[in-house]
């Protein structure tokens, strides 16, 4: 049949990209300079590879095949104890992971796949040195060297004397005599002298012998290839005849091999009932401490589950604003049911949320490598520590999140960290420490990057911000003074290394993580270390918002930025610069925004000046704004939708939501509102 | 048409191996490791078993071995798939009571005339 | 002009058949109205056409795009065609509707003043659209002309008109926040 693989290759991708990642953290965990290393880890490690090489080989991967062929090889040694750990080891194997990966990714893209020959040439080497063990095993069995020119018919006698217990290995010597017919004219003679009378005889033995002659076109390993099996379990002579077509003398007693051989495998088992238990069409991937029953979903599904909750939420609002107008009494059972329904399409949608929650172990799984090669290429000492690995993120975050803190810590590993010596003199261990953290804060979480290394500069990064025209106080409190290496261009580092320095800065960094509805902050003692906090929102598809009209539209502003609300008298507005306003909130002086101007909805007139306004005080990355209002409307959790699918990013709109009545109504992105108020009252640039 | 466990931890190749098989009209029944293969030859009835050598819990050698100790797989046809086809290996697999072995990466019309082989 | 509860429920919505491209090159088209002329949209790129709903205006946003409303769960905007012709704005009335239109992966929506028949037009009675504009008409946007009866049959170039350069979508660099 011509079966086409490709319908496994994702299948095979899927797990030998598990596979890799499982043994680069084997790896990662050994220690070369143990005494002995735990060979149940070395096991698993050689497992992986060994997998992934089948894999290859069977589904067409010739090239993949072939490289990890020389990992297994190399792991072989390591687990049968032919060889000795060393961090050199596990730095090539480090490597050919690496490089397995890179040739996995290329096929998974239908590219031409990259040929890791250096790293070949150096596993190669090391094969070649060391113990004596065999470099390669034969790939192939050990088949003795057919005879090329066996063309035409050849006459072999063959003498085939199986052990008698040959059936025990569920060997069966009439199948292996049929096969032999197959492959050619066959005469037969059955040498039965061992055997007993029927009734003492033991039927789970075979104590018999036959005498072949084959008239065959097929080589001399064919035919041998047919005893394969069993050539270590029996005796085998096999004897060409020089003459090939010499006619074949019909032996005396050519016993049907049928009624001689008479099967000793035992019959009697095979009942005719079914079979086993239901196929593993789902096998469940079992981990090794935990049985924990999983099955793969694609996230589309689960996005359009989502969404279909969504909907329901939307609905259930709508139900519930036509609920209010009822009579209460009247219709006390329908409200009842429906502060029931209420509460059940909250726990479904907390539910079907929690099937995209991941752990943040899958984004700091990666770090103990990164961490490893960064160090290590600086020559520096770092110590990895990560806690809360178990705290639950939002997959659409978690994928996002993984680039700026990527760059976090390379960069406390690349500018945080002293080296060893500087670190010693300092009287502090020559191993520095990373620690990676999260948790869960309210509806956020939070993760944070902490280094015992020489901490912020607040000095420099003052004299760098004003030599790059930054206006800041001189007695600005450090919080302020360090969120300054957001900026950008900013970088105080003395040299920019090839790592951090390459114009992925701070800033975009901030930015990222902004535009996720999260925030970045900075604290930092000299000296001591420098830590990195970045708050995230667990989702990003469900907001709990505060309703408010602005003109003749409701708009929804995000109740985690929102600080308090307040009726303000004309007389608190100051007024700066002709347009803009600044509200006195206690002792701070907080600029105003207009919603309704500033969205263009419509102008404000006279008489709006000369009103008491209702203000909404709202916060985003330390600084606060105040929003004029028409009205507040309510608070409610809301599905955020996209506007950019049919549409495109709106500065000062985060997204939009669907109202219980059906309308549309904005989000606002409350940075960036600030952002585009900032850039509208700034002179217009050419 | 047989009945045939087959055993590997590579979900990949489980599903060729299934596939190829069903679609020659046998019936298979996979496993993950030894533990779950020697559990599901206990609970049923198998007219071939295919065993992959290397795997979690408990390998291939030992899985035949156990099997071997059920006195109604004591005679059923165990094949081994292994890449490793150094004579060694196959020994060893004859000494846990394997009756052959087929060596990977194989093509599916391999795998099924070896099935022939031992299940005519 | 609002009467949304559920939009489903208040929304004429007109599943337009799938269109069928004849073999001799004919091709569907439906004709709607502004004002005193008649304009024709290919049929394949129509996908339903509901009466004029509440419509939330975006910020910043040029005049011709009314805002957004509902389609259904998704957020689609609207695109009053007077204004985009520049000709003077309506009044919505009773016979105002919006035609969706799927243009490239994304959804539109145009206010016209209404609609009319679905015609088929061979390519043999489409003349090519005019040097110079017409009128109030930027050619750009007419792929040719077409005739009814006795009247002039203006056809749209869709994507032209409500693609990503025809909305002014591309114009905007800002952070994607993609909030999905």
């Amino acid at each position: 049949m011509s079966l086409d693989m490709s319908q496994f290759h994702q299948t095979f991708f899927d797990e030998s990209f598990e596979g890799l990642d499982a043994m680069e953290s084997g790896l990662l965990g050994l220690d070369p300079s143990a005494e002995s290393v735990d060979p149940e880890v070395v096991n698993a490690i050689f497992r992986a590879a060994h997998s992934i090489k089948g894999g290859a080989g069977t589904f067409g991967f010739a090239e993949i095949g072939g490289f990890t062929h020389l990992l297994e090889t190399l792991l072989e040694e390591m687990r049968s104890l032919k060889r000795r750990w060393s961090s050199e080891i596990v730095d090539v194997l480090l490597k050919g992971v690496d490089a397995t990966r890179a040739m996995l990714e290329a096929a998974t893209r239908n590219e031409p796949i990259p040929s890791p020959s250096d790293l070949e040439q150096r596993l190669q080497d090391i094969l070649a040195h060391g113990t004596e063990a065999e470099a390669m095993p034969e790939r192939q069995s050990s088949q003795p060297e057919s005879d090329a020119a066996d063309k035409g018919m050849t006459t072999w006698d063959i003498q085939f004397v199986p052990e008698p217990d040959v059936a025990q290995q569920g060997n069966d010597p009439l199948r292996i005599l049929r096969a032999l017919a197959s492959l050619g004219n066959v005469t037969t003679h059955v040498d039965s002298v061992a055997l007993k009378p029927l009734t003492e005889h033991d039927a789970e033995t075979c104590p018999l012998g036959w005498d072949v002659q084959i008239e065959t076109a097929a080589s001399e390993a064919d035919i041998r290839d047919i005893f394969a099996w069993v050539e270590d379990a029996c005796s085998l002579q096999m004897t060409r005849r020089s003459t090939p077509s010499a006619p074949v003398a019909i032996a005396p007693a050519a016993a049907d091999p049928a009624s001689a051989a008479s099967s000793p495998k035992e019959q009697g088992d095979k009942p005719a009932s079914g079979p086993a238990p239901a196929a593993a069409a789902g096998p469940k991937p079992k981990k090794d401490s935990v049985s924990t029953s999983s099955i793969r979903v694609s996230v589309d599904k689960i996005d359009m589950l989502i969404n279909l909750v969504g909907e329901l939420v939307i609905t259930q609002a709508m139900l519930q604003q036509r609920g209010a107008a009822l009579d209460p009494v009247e219709h006390e059972s329908v409200l009842t049911g429906l502060s029931q329904l209420d509460r059940n399409i909250r726990h479904l949608q907390e539910a079907v949320m929690s099937t995209r929650m991941l752990p943040v172990d899958f984004v700091f799984s990666r770090f103990p490598r990164l961490v490893r090669d960064t160090a290590s290429g600086l020559g520096k000492q770092v110590k990895l520590i990560t806690e809360g690995e178990g705290a639950e993120l939002d997959k659409g975050v978690i994928e996002k999140i993984v680039d700026p803190l990527n760059h976090i810590v390379r960069n406390a590993i690349d500018h945080g960290v002293e080296m060893p010596a500087d670190r010693k003199a300092a009287g502090k261990d020559a191993t520095a420490t990373v620690r990676l953290s999260a948790w869960h804060q309210g509806g956020n979480i939070v993760i944070e990057v902490a280094d015992d290394g020489k901490g912020l500069d607040r000095e420099k990064i003052l004299a760098k911000a004003r030599k790059n025209g930054v206006d800041i106080a001189e007695g600005a409190p450090d919080s302020e003074v360090f969120n300054l290496i957001f900026l950008p261009g900013l970088s105080t580092a003395e040299k920019v290394t090839g790592l951090s320095g390459r114009g992925v800065g701070m800033d975009v960094v901030k930015r990222n993580i902004q535009s996720l509805g999260g925030a970045v902050d900075v604290s930092s003692e000299l000296g001591k270390g420098t830590r990195v906090t970045i708050r995230l929102p667990l989702t990003l598809a469900i907001l709990d918002g505060m309703t408010v009209r602005v003109g003749d539209d409701i708009m929804v502003l995000p109740l985690a930025s929102v600080v308090e609300s307040m009726q303000v008298q004309p007389a608190d507005l100051r007024s700066v610069g002709g347009e803009r306003s600044l509200l006195k909130v206690r002792e701070e002086f907080v600029p105003v925004i207009r919603m309704d101007e500033f969205f263009g909805y419509r102008g404000s007139t006279e008489a709006d000046r000369n009103e008491a306004s209702l203000v909404v005080v709202v916060e985003d990355d330390h600084e606060k704004v105040a929003l004029v209002i028409n009205e507040l409307v309510g608070q409610q959790q809301v599905v955020v939708k996209n506007l950019e699918t049919h549409y495109k990013p709106v500065p000062g709109i985060a997204g939009a939501t669907i109202l219980g009545d059906g309308r549309v109504s904005l989000i606002v992105d409350v940075g960036g509102l600030q952002r585009a108020a900032r850039q509208r009252s700034r002179p217009i640039a050419a | 048409m047989a009945t045939i466990l087959a055993v590997d931890d590579s979900k990949s190749m489980r599903q060729m191996v299934s596939f190829t098989l069903q679609s020659a009209g046998h019936t298979i029944v996979e496993a993950e490791d030894g533990q779950d293969a020697l559990e599901k030859a206990q609970g049923g009835s198998f007219d071939l078993v295919l065993a992959d050598v290397n795997m979690p819990r408990m390998d291939g050698l030992s899985l035949v071995r156990k099997l071997r100790e059920l006195p109604s797989y004591k005679f059923i046809p165990i094949l081994m798939l292994t890449t490793e086809a150094g004579t060694d290996k196959k020994g060893e697999g004859r000494n846990a009571g394997a009756t052959g072995w087929i060596v990977k990466p194989f093509n599916p019309d391999q795998l099924l005339s070896t099935i022939q082989r031992v299940l005519a | 002009m609002s009467q949304t509860t559920h939009p489903e429920a208040s929304s004429t919505s007109t599943k337009t058949p799938s269109g069928a491209h004849h073999e001799n090159d004919d091709r569907e088209y439906l004709t709607f109205r502004l004002g005193e002329e008649e304009y024709g949209v290919d049929i394949l790129k129509v996908q339903e056409i509901r009466s004029y709903d509440t419509v939330t205006k975006l910020p910043d946003a040029p005049e011709y795009i009314k805002g957004v409303i509902n389609l259904r769960g998704t957020i689609v905007p609207i695109v009053d065609m007077r204004l985009r012709f520049r000709m003077a704005a309506a009044n919505y009335d009773e016979f105002t509707v919006m035609i969706m239109i799927s243009v490239e992966d994304r959804i539109v929506g145009l206010v016209v003043d209404g609609v009319s028949d679905v015609i088929t037009l061979d390519d043999e009675h489409i003349r090519p659209p005019p040097e110079i504009s017409a009128g109030s008409l930027d050619t750009r946007f007419i792929t040719g002309l077409g005739a009814i009866d006795d009247h002039l049959l203006i056809l749209v170039d869709i994507d032209q008109l409500v693609g990503r350069e025809g909305l002014a979508l591309t114009d905007h660099a800002g952070t994607s926040q993609s909030t999905h």
